[in-house]
């Protein structure tokens, strides 16, 4: 072993790191290379000062506490989200009644009406959560994992942590520069999430794969403000939210859209 | 799972790690309340994405988060702190036969030296010794935490512990 590589492998050694064989051709190596045995003494020496120091900070148990209620606020709010998509489920007194109307109707207005009735609340449901999601990553301070203004750099980020591949494209010549990704937590599964900046607004784009969409775009939907927008191309199912106007979103969207039927992804 | 047992068993499996959390936190941003801050966001992060825990160890998966958010909070925060990227390919080590008289004058060190000198090594040193020497991990879980390859580990650690001890006995011999 030269003395290039043993410098390299000290810290493994003493850390009991390197596999037997390694092992043992270190302290072959170290009985006769005084340089190496000096490089291992000073590495030890470090670690003992920083094992010595006692240097760790423990959690002030006021963050205990805070952190405690605010998972309790937080598991209420997700339950909140979660009730606007299933209101009149809740509603015990209103669940027979429902589904005699639903019957009713059934009969009156065959499939096509049960299909519409049913798409919508998946939909509200849908969008309330990519609400909250926008809402929570402007004011937890928490908007990018991953901030780079390089879809190529963007790209292989999300491909190491999803188990799909969303399409990243950056629209800076558009003035929609990308600023970053984040993982984000939609429809009991981890879905990408996209940011665009315009002027002084963000967008956050939530992308995940859809096998059952039809390529589709619907039209913008405004809820406190916001502009909500989705649409489905080539497998993925697509939600944009902003606090842009509904035509600036919906020309983002188009954008989007263009740009991907361009660029084989 | 219902909320509550969700929530419990999300207090059982990873809030026993909040001391390494806060630690991780605290050296990285080096600030008593941001480290609070970022150590509070990065838990509710982690119990959102706690659907996502497959076992294994919670206290790497936790840290892994908490690093997260410490690094785009930083980012976000601490625009002008120029982040100092290290390759370490680049930046070989250089193999400095150090002195024994050296030796000698690093176990004088007190806790407020080492301290300091430990808060002005490169974030990328700074973590792989707090997650190391404080922490106790192994070189895997310091893998995947800080998302690089072992052999990296390694240098990380090795480069870390030859700056402290270089920039220890410069203190050292001016200071005393």
């Amino acid at each position: 072993m030269s003395c290039d590589l043993t410098q390299r492998f000290v810290p493994g050694y003493m850390d009991g790191e390197l596999d037997l064989v390694r092992t043992i051709e270190m302290e072959t190596h170290l009985k006769d290379c005084h340089a190496c045995a000096q490089e291992l003494e000073d590495q030890q020496g470090v670690r003992a000062l920083l094992r010595r120091s006692s240097l760790a900070y423990a959690a002030p148990a006021v963050l205990r506490d805070r952190i405690e209620s605010s998972l309790r606020a937080s598991a209420k709010a997700d339950m909140e989200v979660r009730e606007s998509g299933i209101q009149w489920r809740s509603v015990h007194v209103w669940r027979w009644a429902g589904a005699i109307a639903v019957l009713v109707l059934f009969s009156l207005s065959g499939w096509q009406f049960t299909a519409r009735l049913r798409e919508p609340s998946t939909d509200q449901r849908i969008a309330a959560e990519v609400f909250a999601s926008h809402l929570r990553s402007l004011e937890a301070n928490h908007l990018m994992d991953v901030v780079s203004t390089d879809q190529h750099t963007v790209k292989p980020w999300f491909d190491a942590k999803l188990d799909f591949s969303p399409p990243v494209e950056d629209l800076a010549s558009n003035g929609f520069p990308l600023v970053g990704g984040r993982l984000d937590y939609l429809e009991g599964r981890e879905i990408a999430a996209l940011i665009y900046q315009r002027r002084n607004h963000f967008i956050n784009v939530f992308v995940w794969p859809d096998s059952n969409e039809t390529n589709s775009i619907q039209s913008v939907k405004s809820r406190q403000g916001y502009s909500i927008m989705r649409w489905s191309r080539d497998g993925f199912q697509c939600w944009a939210v902003s606090d842009l106007g509904g035509s600036e979103l919906a020309g983002f969207v188009r954008l989007l859209e263009n740009y991907n039927s361009s660029e084989p992804n | 799972m219902s909320d509550t047992a969700r929530r419990e068993r999300f207090e059982q499996t990873v809030l026993p790690h909040l001391d390494a959390a806060y630690n991780l936190a605290r050296w990285l941003t080096r600030n008593e309340q941001d480290a609070q801050d970022v150590t509070q966001e990065a838990c509710l992060r982690a119990f959102r994405f706690f659907d996502r825990y497959q076992g294994g160890s919670a206290r790497a998966w936790l840290l892994t988060i908490l690093r997260n958010t410490c690094y785009t909070w930083l980012h976000k925060n601490r625009q002008s702190d120029s982040t100092e990227l290290f390759d370490e390919e680049i930046h070989n080590p250089e193999l400095s036969g150090g002195a024994d008289p050296e030796v000698q004058a690093l176990a004088a060190a007190d806790k407020e030296t080492v301290n300091r000198a430990l808060e002005e090594l490169p974030d990328v040193f700074r973590e792989a010794l707090v997650l190391r020497e404080m922490e106790g991990m192994s070189y895997r879980e310091i893998a995947d935490v800080t998302a690089v390859s072992l052999g990296t580990v390694m240098s990380r650690l090795a480069r870390g512990r030859t700056r402290l001890r270089q920039s220890l006995t410069a203190e050292l011999s001016r200071g005393y």
